[in-house]
């Protein structure tokens, strides 16, 4: 295919010297201890699966990955110096460290080593701070990583698997998060341990012994602490750590995908290698990771549990609200209607089981079967490494757009006592707003997003076969005016058109009506004409770039329209045309 | 799924292809734009002046780094947060936080900016093959799969396997089972407050004879300090938080002091914290069969949210309403507990409530009804009214 294009990717350069460099003493010292790694242990061997010349495509949107990777790896420092100084132990004791206002007072000996950690170990509130804010960038550039992978189309095949391991990545850490916020034994993170207490009494047949058997008793118990603890820091941290391993190792396998562009192809993979420019930036980017973890631990406080006290069940404070990203369960559970039924002697609780058992786990499954419903609307079985425009693929976009409008009005409704102060509004409306937004919002949302995208593609295919607006206005010589448009580079036009066109998946794989019966009865008949239905309206309205002609065309056409332009400039301001008369 | 199973070249579909009635490319691929050398790269002015900046960069780190180890050795941790402590997080967080981070930053940025003007900044190409196995090799794995199945005879036997199957999945319960002792089991325990222990008849030893003596009413002291709390002491319109007196003061109810301690103590709290309320009589819609439930206009609730059990602490003066601040359920304590907004199923339970011969407010009976979120065996049959006690 490279040679069907004319490309000649065997001349690129493979240094930038125009000389080759000769060894120093450090390269030849690197050498010799390679030399001996080597003989013992054949890394060489091992380079063949992976070169140290892998080559890993440059844009700044694959970097959010690397930023949740990196705060990943700021948590498990951070967390190994708290677990050295943190006690997970629900004993009662009498408070007696350097915090004056709650000397003397009775609480667990995990809130009592929470509060000795950030008053009487020097640098220990900056790391429980720095611990506390990457977790929420982890899981923040998480949820972002995932959108630019499904806005990008990069979850298409083979990357299917890596997609779901992200997945569960997600689902970990906002476990992982909980756990670890819980901790504290402090009055906030009693009251979210309260609240996971009525979620589990809400599970049907087996809530009450799910909570006995978590609190070791009846609530709260003495035990949960210690059983947080570790889940906390063994085992959900080992899945996190295997399945980010897994999830490397594919990306080097299928090897990133990247951006159109000159030279890019499906069958290729451009941009700086592993050594030593990938490692350096990677490397570098660490730093600053872990620097901005650092500043924003030991400049903005989080969390101060020395505020909140130790966890008392019959106390809570105003605003009491979860960590972020457990805001949007928070949110639906806030604004459904009180429902509850009784049966035969029995409560099933839907104003709990609906928004926090039922709905996000319908959310994970929804976010992991989106590559498998996109691939069966589109009968797409090729695989990709080309990213895609969110532009050029308006319904997935819309899908994209919907989910995030439906997470941020219920996130928004998990602050709907803060809305309601903040704004002076009353919080009843708010709640019956937000019970109508969730629904219409979401196709709200849908249905400008993709009219906007296919406007964007129309844009596009103006530039391709127009031009570009100047900006430069001429006036013509019976009076009308008009914009002068100058067709793009190459490079751009290229890009523009470096795309597939929409296939539109048919129950017959063509397009005629008189088709054969679909083997597979009926089910499959009624199946396939769905999907061929889901599929049209998937790409209706969708621009397809112009054939060669069709460029050809627009292109004569502005280039007259451009020797028009520089003919009228060359005749100056009102030299041209009848209506110059003074 | 079936789809998969057919190997089909990449790409097949893919740029720069003609035929089969798909329209040609527009625009034939460029090609790999030339190398276009930086500044650094042909100026050895420049070049130099980057590895100074470089240079530099991790010089900076160097100072930082020397002045977080003099922060943390020079000041003070602890809640004597008067050293230059502008953002209330301590001046030894701040020093330690800022020398920290400015040091890794400079390292971050040297080693990016050594990256992006010195080393080689060439673009390679690599050649990608498609995530299958080559046909040869898929077909061998799949002949030693099958050949190893065959092999067990697993196909064949299906006693042997059916035995098995049966054999491993029971192992289920050894791994359940196990977890049996994480707790005890709730029997009733949700069903029952520690405001039931005040009134009962319990046997007692006295002088070497077993007596049954009646434990006085369970008096309503206030939260914290414990006293109880006389029926004068409230106004209209007063809110207060209360507990059971027996959690300050065990004996008179002759009960355990373990009982009211350390673990037990928090178990107790969470299900018997009450709020009292004092409204105008007239304010007060009781309901069936709670008419003797109040005494003088002060009512007595739970204080845990029925939706999933925060303790409710807004009260909203003119209406009676009382608010959760968790999930926002709002409740009306005029009215029996009915929930009139939010998300919580079950109206607030309420503590029947009267005056002891010396004027304190004390419990009548326990709870009528659970306390706390709802859970699947509640079973409203068996809520108990004050008759039942």
């Amino acid at each position: 295919m490279s040679a069907d294009n004319g490309l000649t990717t065997g001349k690129v350069a493979t240094t930038n010297g125009t000389e080759p460099a000769s060894p120093t003493r450090s390269a030849k010292a690197a050498g010799a201890v390679a030399n001996w790694a080597d003989d013992r242990l054949g890394l060489a061997k091992a380079t063949k699966g992976m070169s140290l010349r892998k080559v890993f495509p440059d844009h700044w949107s694959f970097m959010l990955g690397e930023i949740a990777l990196w705060s990943f790896v700021v948590l498990l420092l951070t967390g190994v110096f708290l677990t050295l100084f943190f006690d997970p132990s629900m004993t009662e004791v009498q408070y007696q460290g350097s915090y004056d206002p709650l000397r003397g007072v009775h609480m667990s000996r995990a809130f009592a080593s929470a509060l000795e950690i950030s008053f009487d170990v020097r640098g220990g509130l900056l790391m429980r701070q720095m611990h506390h804010w990457a977790a929420m960038i982890f899981i923040g550039a998480m949820m972002i990583h995932l959108m630019r992978v499904f806005l990008t189309g990069a979850f298409r095949k083979p990357r299917e698997v890596n997609w779901i391991i992200g997945c569960l990545l997600l689902l970990l850490g906002t476990i992982e998060g909980f756990t670890g916020y819980s901790l504290p034994d402090d009055l906030l993170s009693g009251t979210g341990m309260r609240a996971a207490d009525g979620f589990m009494k809400a599970s049907p047949v087996v809530g009450t012994y799910m909570s006995f058997f978590l609190f070791g008793g009846e609530f709260p118990g003495d035990q949960v602490i210690p059983r947080l603890y570790s889940m906390h820091i063994l085992l959900i941290p080992g899945i996190l750590l295997a399945l980010i391993t897994a999830h490397l190792i594919l990306v080097v396998y299928h090897k990133h995908t990247q951006w159109p562009g000159p030279g890019k192809t499906e069958d290729n993979v451009v941009g700086p290698p592993l050594m030593p420019i990938y490692m350096a930036k990677a490397g570098g980017f660490f730093f600053i990771v872990f620097g901005m973890v650092a500043l924003l631990g030991g400049l903005f406080t989080l969390n101060p549990v020395w505020k909140f006290g130790p966890y008392d069940p019959s106390k809570v404070t105003a605003g009491s609200q979860p960590d972020w990203y457990m805001g949007w369960p928070d949110g639906l559970l806030r604004i459904i209607p009180a429902w509850e039924t009784h049966l035969w002697g029995h409560t099933v609780s839907w104003n709990i089981m609906l928004p926090i058992l039922i709905m996000p786990p319908l959310m994970l499954m929804v976010l992991i079967a989106l590559p498998f419903i996109e691939a069966w609307v589109t009968g797409d079985k090729r695989e990709h490494h080309l990213l895609q425009r969110p532009r050029n693929a308006p319904t997935r976009t819309a899908v994209m757009a919907a989910l995030v409008t439906f997470y941020g009005l219920a996130w928004a409704a998990g602050g709907n006592d803060i809305i309601a102060i903040k704004m002076h509004l009353s919080i009843n409306q708010i709640t019956y707003f937000m019970r109508a937004a969730v629904f219409i919002g979401p196709v709200i949302a849908f249905i400008i997003a993709r009219r906007w995208c296919i406007s964007l593609q129309r844009h596009d295919e103006g530039k391709l076969l127009h031009g570009y607006e100047t900006g430069v206005i001429v006036r013509s010589p019976d009076g009308g005016y008009a914009e002068k448009h100058l067709p793009i580079s190459e490079t751009s036009a290229y890009v523009l058109t470096a795309r597939d066109r929409d296939e539109v998946w048919t129950p017959n794989g063509t397009a005629d009506e008189a088709g054969v019966a679909a083997p597979g009865g009926k089910l499959a008949e009624v199946a396939g004409k769905v999907r061929g239905k889901l599929s049209e309206a998937m790409f209706a309205d969708n621009v397809q770039k112009p054939t060669a002609e069709e460029l050809h065309e627009g292109q004569h056409h502005a280039e007259h329209e451009l020797h028009e332009l520089e003919g009228q400039i060359a005749a100056g301001p009102n030299k041209h045309g009848s209506s110059n008369d003074h | 799924m079936t789809d998969d199973n057919t190997i089909e070249p990449a790409g097949d579909h893919g740029h720069g292809h003609g035929g089969n009635g798909v329209p040609d490319e527009p625009i034939a691929n460029p090609g790999l734009p030339a190398h276009l050398p930086r500044p650094t790269d042909v100026d050895p002015q420049k070049e130099k002046r980057a590895e100074i900046q470089v240079a530099a960069l991790f010089g900076l780190s160097a100072i930082f780094t020397v002045l977080f180890a003099v922060s943390y050795f020079t000041l003070d941790v602890g809640d004597n947060w008067s050293v230059f402590d502008v953002l209330n997080v301590g001046g030894s967080t701040v020093a330690l936080g800022g020398t920290l981070g400015l040091s890794l930053l400079f390292i971050g940025v040297a080693i990016t900016h050594w990256a992006r003007k010195l080393m080689g900044d060439h673009e390679i190409v690599e050649m990608r093959h498609p995530a299958y196995s080559e046909e040869e090799d898929r077909q061998r794995a799949l002949n030693d799969l099958k050949m190893g199945f065959e092999e067990t005879g697993i196909a064949r036997r299906p006693l042997i396997r059916n035995s098995a199957l049966g054999a491993l999945a029971l192992l289920g319960v050894p791994a359940v089972v196990m977890l049996r002792d994480l707790g005890t089991l709730p029997g009733d325990k949700l069903e029952h407050t520690i405001w039931g222990r005040g009134g009962q008849k319990i046997k007692k030893v006295v002088d070497g004879k077993e007596v049954t003596v009646t434990v006085p009413l369970m008096r309503i002291s206030r939260d914290a300090i414990g006293t109880p709390i006389l029926a004068s002491d409230l106004e209209t319109g007063d809110l207060v938080n209360a507990q059971p007196e027996v959690l300050f003061n065990p004996e008179r109810y002759s009960v355990e002091l373990e009982e009211v301690e350390g673990v037990n103590l928090q178990i107790n709290k969470s299900k018997a914290s009450l709020i009292l309320l004092r409204m105008d009589p007239a304010d007060i819609k009781p309901g069936k069969g709670r008419e003797d439930w109040d005494v003088n206009g002060i009512v007595a609730y739970s204080k845990i949210c029925t939706h999933v059990g925060c303790p409710i602490s807004l009260n909203e003066r003119t209406t009676h309403h009382l608010l959760c601040p968790c999930h926002q359920s709002t409740f009306d304590l005029a009215d029996s507990g009915k929930v009139v907004f939010g998300p919580a199923g079950r109206p607030l339970p309420q503590l029947p409530i009267t005056v002891d011969d010396q004027g304190y407010l004390v419990a009548q009976s326990d709870f009528t009804e659970p306390v706390g979120p709802s859970y699947w065996e509640r079973d409203y049959d068996r809520d108990r009214f004050a008759e039942d006690d």
